[in-house]
């Protein structure tokens, strides 16, 4: 299943115009706030008509404006996860979860199966008011996927949380990406939220996408900074090669050896970590006599200064694209330029729990 | 019962009978009116709130003479009704329909104010999830207004049991028809010797507001800790 989207939208401060596809997987519409991108998936969902365009799911048409063609919210077969929960407040969780079957009663998925999965077994006869954020939020994730959905969607489903419930809900979106076959497609501002879970992103600036692709490939690229340099960011496909005693976990990536603090996966799994380019320092040589343990060998591609005095250099490494934040001056002091070997330094303590996700980085790559 | 006398027992269940019917009837045009003021957008909203409203600032005389007007068994909608064996004139019909009128603002606005009350995106999220506009309003915006629909009943009813300016001018001051308690009251006040009977009525009048009041806030507030969702 596929969904694509092509629409115009007069926003007022700028003109909405976007057109992307999102394979199965999990899409992320990626930019700043105000970029545009709750217009979209709420255009999506079918709670705003936008000015033109067309959307289509798997050859069904949502929209067409130019056919006149709208369905309504109720007769697109989506499933919504919205920032802030929106359970019906008069209804147990139980009740609340069940609430998409009384209207589609397709039944594909199984009602314990996803009460299973999301882990609320516990608070089927509860109310919403007597749950906390994060399972507030598991509760909202099941009542979508319950629905039977051909698209999930799902608007910054962490923002309203804290740093722990975060990484609490994180996993089960994981789970979904890999477990259910119907496309998801996920707005976020957040860098590390788009580095775990993104299949596919798609980089949305001032109404207009900046990027497209997997996921890999739109963040690794120095020109598409949707959240400014200071958010750019490297994703790193990894296998976990050991735990050592010290509290370190051995990565393999792409034959380097990344030292990293404690993950949680076990060894011979794949996992996605992100590098981010503040974090990232570059040396001509090889470094000896220093305290930072992963040293990633490279090509330099591409230099983009910024406005200010940094600049964004992208260095081909045989783990695949690093992104390294360093200064003009010193990209001139070193003689910089594209061709050029270097080597990125990357302290093991820089990269943060909350950068590393389980499973595969592309799907098209299996 | 034995304290009140057979007229005084007659005009307390006529008042009883008239305002529940006009509570029952008015409740889903209330319903009705007061979601289309809360949430619709369509020309011709200020008159129809202007309407609505109407009862509450006018005269009550004047709103029983106007009911006359239209309802009498010479007026357009009265006339058209006796056709199908209807007759609200002078019949305790009438006086329902008088007072389901003279309460219909208050009922209105209680309802209005708790449907403003309920966040659209609980309707957005219930859309989303396959239910059409109707099992959108019965599943969740219904219940949510439920605090709400209870207090409109009862102060359109408490209004119904107290209403007597329209009332009189479109159906009179009957006996066992339109001789509701205010109007009884009114009347006993009239004949010398009438006090006591009037005193009774009014005791009557007392409890019965009274207990019409407790009960709401009770109901009220079970429906609020259900919707508040503890």
């Amino acid at each position: 299943m596929t969904l694509s989207v092509r629409i115009k939208h007069d926003l007022g401060r700028f003109a909405l115009d976007v057109a992307f596809e999102a394979p199965p997987g999990l899409t992320v519409l990626y930019g700043r706030s105000g970029s545009g991108k709750t217009t979209v998936i709420n255009a999506v969902a079918g709670l705003l008509t936008p000015d033109e365009g067309r959307i289509d799911v798997d050859g069904q048409t949502l929209l067409d404006r130019a056919r006149g063609v709208n369905l309504p919210p109720h007769r697109r077969g989506l499933g919504y996860v919205f920032q802030e929960g929106r359970l019906f407040p008069h209804l147990s969780v139980r009740q609340n979860l069940k609430y998409g079957r009384w209207f589609r009663k397709t039944g594909r998925s199984s009602f314990d199966q996803v009460v299973d999965m999301l882990g609320i077994g516990a608070l089927l006869e509860r109310r919403p008011g007597a749950l906390s954020g994060g399972e507030k939020q598991r509760v909202a994730i099941g009542r979508a996927l319950l629905s039977d959905p051909a698209i999930i969607l799902a608007d910054e489903p962490l923002a309203a949380l804290d740093e722990d419930r975060k990484a609490e809900i994180l996993p089960y979106f994981e789970r979904l990406r890999d477990e259910v076959s119907v496309p998801i497609l996920y707005v976020s501002h957040s860098a590390a939220e788009v580095a775990r879970l993104a299949t596919t992103v798609v980089a949305l600036q001032d109404g207009r996408v900046a990027g497209q692709g997997p996921a890999a490939e739109v963040l690794g690229d120095p020109m598409l900074t949707p959240l400014g340099a200071r958010a750019a960011g490297a994703v790193l496909a990894a296998t976990v090669a050991a735990h050592h005693e010290d509290g370190l976990s051995e990565l393999d990536a792409g034959g380097v050896p990344l030292f990293l603090p404690r993950v949680p996966h076990a060894i011979g799994q794949p996992i996605r970590i992100r590098i981010a380019a503040q974090e990232v320092v570059l040396s001509r040589k090889r470094p000896e006599g220093l305290s930072a343990l992963n040293i990633l060998p490279g090509t330099i591609e591409q230099i983009r200064p910024g406005a200010g005095p940094g600049a964004i250099v992208s260095l081909a490494t045989p783990a695949g694209r690093v992104l390294a934040r360093v200064t003009q001056r010193s990209a001139r002091a070193m003689g910089l330029e594209p061709g050029v070997t270097c080597h990125a330094i990357v302290k093991t303590v820089a990269i943060a729990p909350e950068d590393v996700g389980g499973m595969e980085l592309s799907r098209q790559s299996r | 019962m034995n304290w009140l006398g057979p007229q005084e027992w007659e005009a307390v269940a006529l008042s009883l009978r008239v305002s529940f019917w006009a509570t029952l009837a008015a409740l889903p045009l209330g319903v009705l009116v007061a979601h289309a003021l809360a949430r619709w957008s369509f020309p011709g909203k200020q008159v129809l709130n202007g309407l609505v409203h109407l009862p509450l600032i006018l005269p009550p005389v004047v709103t029983g003479y106007l009911l006359l007007l239209t309802f009498g068994t010479r007026g357009p909608v009265g006339g058209l009704l006796q056709d199908f064996g209807i007759v609200l004139a002078f019949r305790w019909t009438g006086a329902a329909l008088a007072a389901g009128v003279m309460g219909f603002p208050l009922m209105v606005r209680a309802i209005r104010l708790s449907i403003e009350a309920v966040d659209p995106k609980l309707e957005q999220a219930a859309a989303t999830l396959g239910a059409s506009r109707a099992w959108v309003f019965t599943t969740v915006t219904l219940p949510l207004i439920l605090p709400g629909i209870i207090a409109g009943s009862i102060l359109g009813f408490a209004k119904a049991m107290g209403e007597f300016g329209a009332t009189i001018t479109f159906v009179s001051n009957i006996p066992g028809e339109t001789r509701t308690v205010p109007s009884a009251i009114y009347a006993f006040l009239q004949v010398p010797g009438g006090e006591g009977s009037a005193m009774r009525l009014v005791i009557v009048s007392v409890v019965v507001a009274m207990g019409a009041l407790l009960i709401s806030e009770w109901l009220a507030r079970r429906a609020a800790n259900r919707v508040a969702g503890t």
